[in-house]
């Protein structure tokens, strides 16, 4: 048999491919210096400012409309578009906003308190996903064309807290368009607002293809001293250890999202700058605190037990999980708000180290000498490492007797079950928008009614903290209201309705020289960056 | 013959109906789409009149029967995540998708049946023993692992290639293609590599068995005996011999490479339907995985009533078999 020799043909073939894959090796071309390229993990779901309340379109949509009002960094209201803000005088149910003069919309329309009373109407409109935040507007009136009203339905001295992601649109524009209302999936049609903006912030859009590329260019008109940064390219990049690479082989220049498991390789990687702080979002377990039968024990509920509620403080190891599942990237804590939130206390916050001996004793002291057992329901694509603490708290739960079921599932399976009361022992974690506890009291503790207490699923109820709740929503001595938070906050942990694990922290990663602050709401503005 | 593939294109919407009532029925466990819709400040009402508006509150029946209605029509509705008609979306994505399974089923076939080949003319050869024991990587290392370390050594350590996307795009009527830069033909070296590297060594150790085979037959040494060239008996004789399950097999690992490419493609943010399709299942945007699951569907329905045709083509048996059945 004679040897065949196809061998010179492979070589060529293999010459020829190694020889294209260098050639194709693409010259890595440094970004102009005013060019920001900037990845995180999702996109912008849409472009229109009222239909999605979403961390990433709102944050994407900040850059190209304006607010009345801005968070700063200290978590504090910074004026935008409106200079002043006041509970008019004579009625307690009406908000002055004074509003800047001199602000143009990207298509050259001044900006008036017409504008601000058109998206009034709109983002009160049946298909806003904002309207829970503007429930109490009764209507809104331009006085003259820097002076506005905002009418309440009664008095509601913190709602200009709400008006941290409420863009102002062009009524000349939303009318021109026929987009006065966001959109409507009933209709079936894509609204003009999805694709195209008229905003009056610093940065214009110059093109968009979703989910894979946005750029932004700055608007040379806009009444703020100009940024430094003149053009963002923002790019969605979903695998965690692809947004890791690309910031390492320089292909972009900043990450919003980096896993906490490359937060210390990223620290020690020359050349890159990685910046953390704390988010808006508390991590916490709940319990169905007051039925007498659980889903997954019908008959019974031990969570009905202080001692039970107790015991399971006592067994959480709050250190163990920051250490070990976050990477030291969480702030632990017992107080179910976060630090910079209206109503925080420090006292309340401090957490004990764990004890097993008491906790059991606790236990035989309700009459579970033996534990028992019960379903743990958790997200898994929705916090940080979310399962991983579930998975760390079943077997704390364990050492005690406690024989824990661990149930995880998506956030879409999750959180209906949580509404719909169908879970009685979960994982949840609650970001405060406005800043302050009433918020978190109207969802999380206030018993079930229209309108509020959607997410107790603690099953709390007590009438006394419910009237104090409402109290809150219409108080305007601001020292009676912070005195009655405190009540609140203190009944809350006497009871304890939370089980609070800690909140949640944020790390950004940038190339050096691009200075980017850890933003509370995780709202960076690219507009406040600095190159050094 | 016409009376056959009639008969295969009904077979073909029966199996196109069935998968469009299973993939409905299984939305009902993915979660609900109003959760991720709305933010956490909606209230119980209003996410009973979203679920209304959406129509999620009728029958399953009902449902799937107003889709196909609207699907007959070419009206997949519009996407709750990203609020754009459903089809725009697809449309948009699709070439992308076919750019990268072409790429890498083009890639898979030319070097799967050489290697192949080589690796059966040359059974005992060095070259062959590393070329049989590195292909065990392709088929046991998860795609994901493999994108993962393309990335790490070309993009991050020599950073001759890009690490995600596809560069630029050049518009030709509806097609945004990536083929026509050099950026967008850089970027799909990488992500067409991890696609094919499974399929290549499947077709390559496909070949080399067949090849085997067909080898030892008497014929091959009646060819050899005659004189012919080695060419002409390893290319013109034993190689065509050993194509037609070849063709069946690449032709199912071209639909699997469009419907299997969403991995790949979330790995290196590579925009086509699969990462399209990874994002909606998390979104539980239903107008989207409907869509798609049709689509995809559509596809495996095509390749294979193609790759029928094929045979019947390439295989004169076939032939004389139906004719002899008819009688």
């Amino acid at each position: 048999m004679t040897k065949h020799t196809p061998s010179a043909g492979f070589r060529r073939l293999f010459a020829s491919l190694m020889l294209s894959a260098a050639t194709l090796g693409v010259a890595m071309t440094a970004a102009d210096a005013n060019t920001l390229r900037w990845a995180r993990v999702g996109d912008a779901l849409t472009l229109d400012p009222h239909s999605a309340n979403e961390g990433p379109t709102s944050t994407l949509l900040h850059h190209i409309y304006e607010t009345l009002v801005s968070r700063g960094l200290d978590g504090s209201l910074q004026p935008r578009l409106a200079t002043e803000w006041s509970i008019h005088p004579d009625d307690p149910a009406v908000w002055v906003f004074k509003l800047r003069d001199g602000v143009k919309f990207h298509d050259g329309a001044d900006f008036t308190a017409e504008d601000v009373v058109a998206s009034v109407t709109r983002v009160t409109a049946e298909t806003s996903d904002f309207k829970g935040l503007h429930t109490s507007v009764a209507g809104a009136e331009a006085v003259d064309d820097y002076t506005v009203h905002i009418k309440m339905k009664g008095p509601t001295p913190l709602y200009v807290q709400n008006l941290t992601n409420f863009f102002i649109m062009d009524k000349g524009w939303i009318e021109a368009n026929g987009v006065q209302a966001p959109q409507d999936f009933k209709a079936g049609e894509e609204k003009f607002t999805v694709r195209n903006t008229n905003g009056t912030g610093p940065y214009m859009l110059e093109s968009r293809d979703p989910e894979v590329k946005t750029v932004l260019k700055v608007n040379a008109g806009h009444w703020a001293p100009a940024p430094q940064v003149t053009e963002i390219i923002y790019t969605p990049i979903k695998e965690a250890a692809t947004r890791v690479a690309a910031l390492l082989s320089g292909e972009v220049d900043f990450v919003q999202d980096v896993p906490v498991q490359d937060i210390e390789r990223l620290s020690n990687t020359p050349g890159v700058k990685v910046t953390t702080g704390p988010e808006n979002r508390t991590i916490f377990f709940s319990y169905d605190m007051t039925s007498d039968s659980l889903v997954s024990l019908p008959g019974d509920n031990p969570f009905k037990k202080p001692q039970v509620r107790e015991a399971l403080a006592l067994t959480l190891d709050r250190d163990a999980i920051r250490q070990v599942v976050m990477r030291g990237q969480s702030v632990p804590g017992a107080l179910n708000a976060p630090p910079f939130v209206n109503g925080y206390d420090a006292a309340m916050d401090a957490y004990g180290k764990p004890d097993l001996d008491r906790a059991k004793a606790l236990l035989a002291e309700a009459g579970y000498a033996n534990g028992f057992s019960v379903d743990l329901h958790c997200p898994n694509d929705r916090y940080i490492n979310d399962e991983a603490i579930c998975q760390a708290f079943v077997g704390m739960m364990g050492r005690i007797g406690i024989k824990a079921n661990l149930v995880s599932q998506s956030r879409t399976i999750h959180f209906p079950a949580i509404q719909n009361r169908q879970v009685d022992f979960y994982l949840l974690g609650w970001g405060v928008p406005t800043f302050d506890s009433q918020y978190v009291f109207d969802f999380l503790v206030h018993s079930l009614e229209e309108g509020r207490g959607g997410w107790n699923g603690s099953r709390y109820q007590n009438p006394e903290v419910d009237a104090m709740i409402k109290s809150l929503a219409t108080e305007t001595d601001l020292a009676k209201r912070d005195a009655t938070i405190a009540d609140i906050w203190k009944k809350v942990q006497e009871d304890r309705v939370f089980l609070m694990v800690h909140n949640q922290a944020l790390a950004y990663a940038a190339k050096d020289g691009i200075d980017i602050a850890v933003h509370p709401e995780n709202q960076p503005h690219m507009a406040n960056v600095a190159f050094k | 013959m016409i009376a056959y593939i009639l008969r295969r294109i009904a077979q073909s919407v029966l199996v196109m109906l069935v998968v469009a009532l299973v993939s409905f029925s299984l939305f009902r466990f993915v979660g609900d789409p109003v959760a991720t819709m709305m933010g956490q400040e909606a209230s119980q009402a209003d996410r009973v009149a979203l679920r209304e508006r959406l129509g999620l509150n009728d029958p399953v029946v009902v449902q799937f029967a107003v889709f196909i209605g609207r699907a007959a029509t070419g009206d997949f509705g519009i996407s709750y995540r990203l609020q754009q008609p459903v089809m725009e979306l697809i449309l948009s994505r699709l070439p992308a998708t076919l750019e990268l399974a072409l790429i890498s089923g083009v890639l898979a076939f030319v070097l799967g049946v050489s290697l192949g080949v080589y690796t059966a003319l040359n059974r005992r050869g060095w070259l062959s023993a590393a070329i049989m024991s590195t292909s065990l990587i392709g088929v046991s290392l998860p795609t994901f692992l493999i994108g993962v370390l393309l990335i790490w050594v070309f993009a991050v350590e020599l950073q001759w290639l890009p690490s995600f996307g596809r560069g630029e795009v050049v518009t030709i009527g509806f097609w945004r293609t990536g083929l026509l830069t050099e950026s967008g033909r850089a970027s799909l070296v990488l992500p067409s590599i991890t696609l094919g590297l499974y399929q290549m060594t499947l077709i390559m150790r496909l070949v080399r068995a067949e090849m085997l085979e067909v080898l030892r037959t008497d014929y091959i040494k009646f060819a050899r005996a005659r004189g012919l060239p080695n060419r002409a008996v390893h290319f013109g004789h034993a190689l065509k011999n050993t194509m037609v399950p070849v063709i069946t097999i690449t032709g199912l690992q071209l639909g699997s490479i469009i419907a299997f490419a969403i991995i790949t493609e979330t790995v290196f943010q590579w925009p086509g339907v699969g990462a399209l399709f990874i994002n909606s299942v998390q979104f539980v945007d239903i107008p989207v995985m409907a869509a798609y699951l049709m689509l995809i569907a559509l596809i495996f329905v095509v390749i294979n009533l193609v790759v029928d045709l094929l045979y019947y083509a390439v295989d004169p048996r076939l032939r004389v078999d139906r004719a002899n059945a008819r009688h």
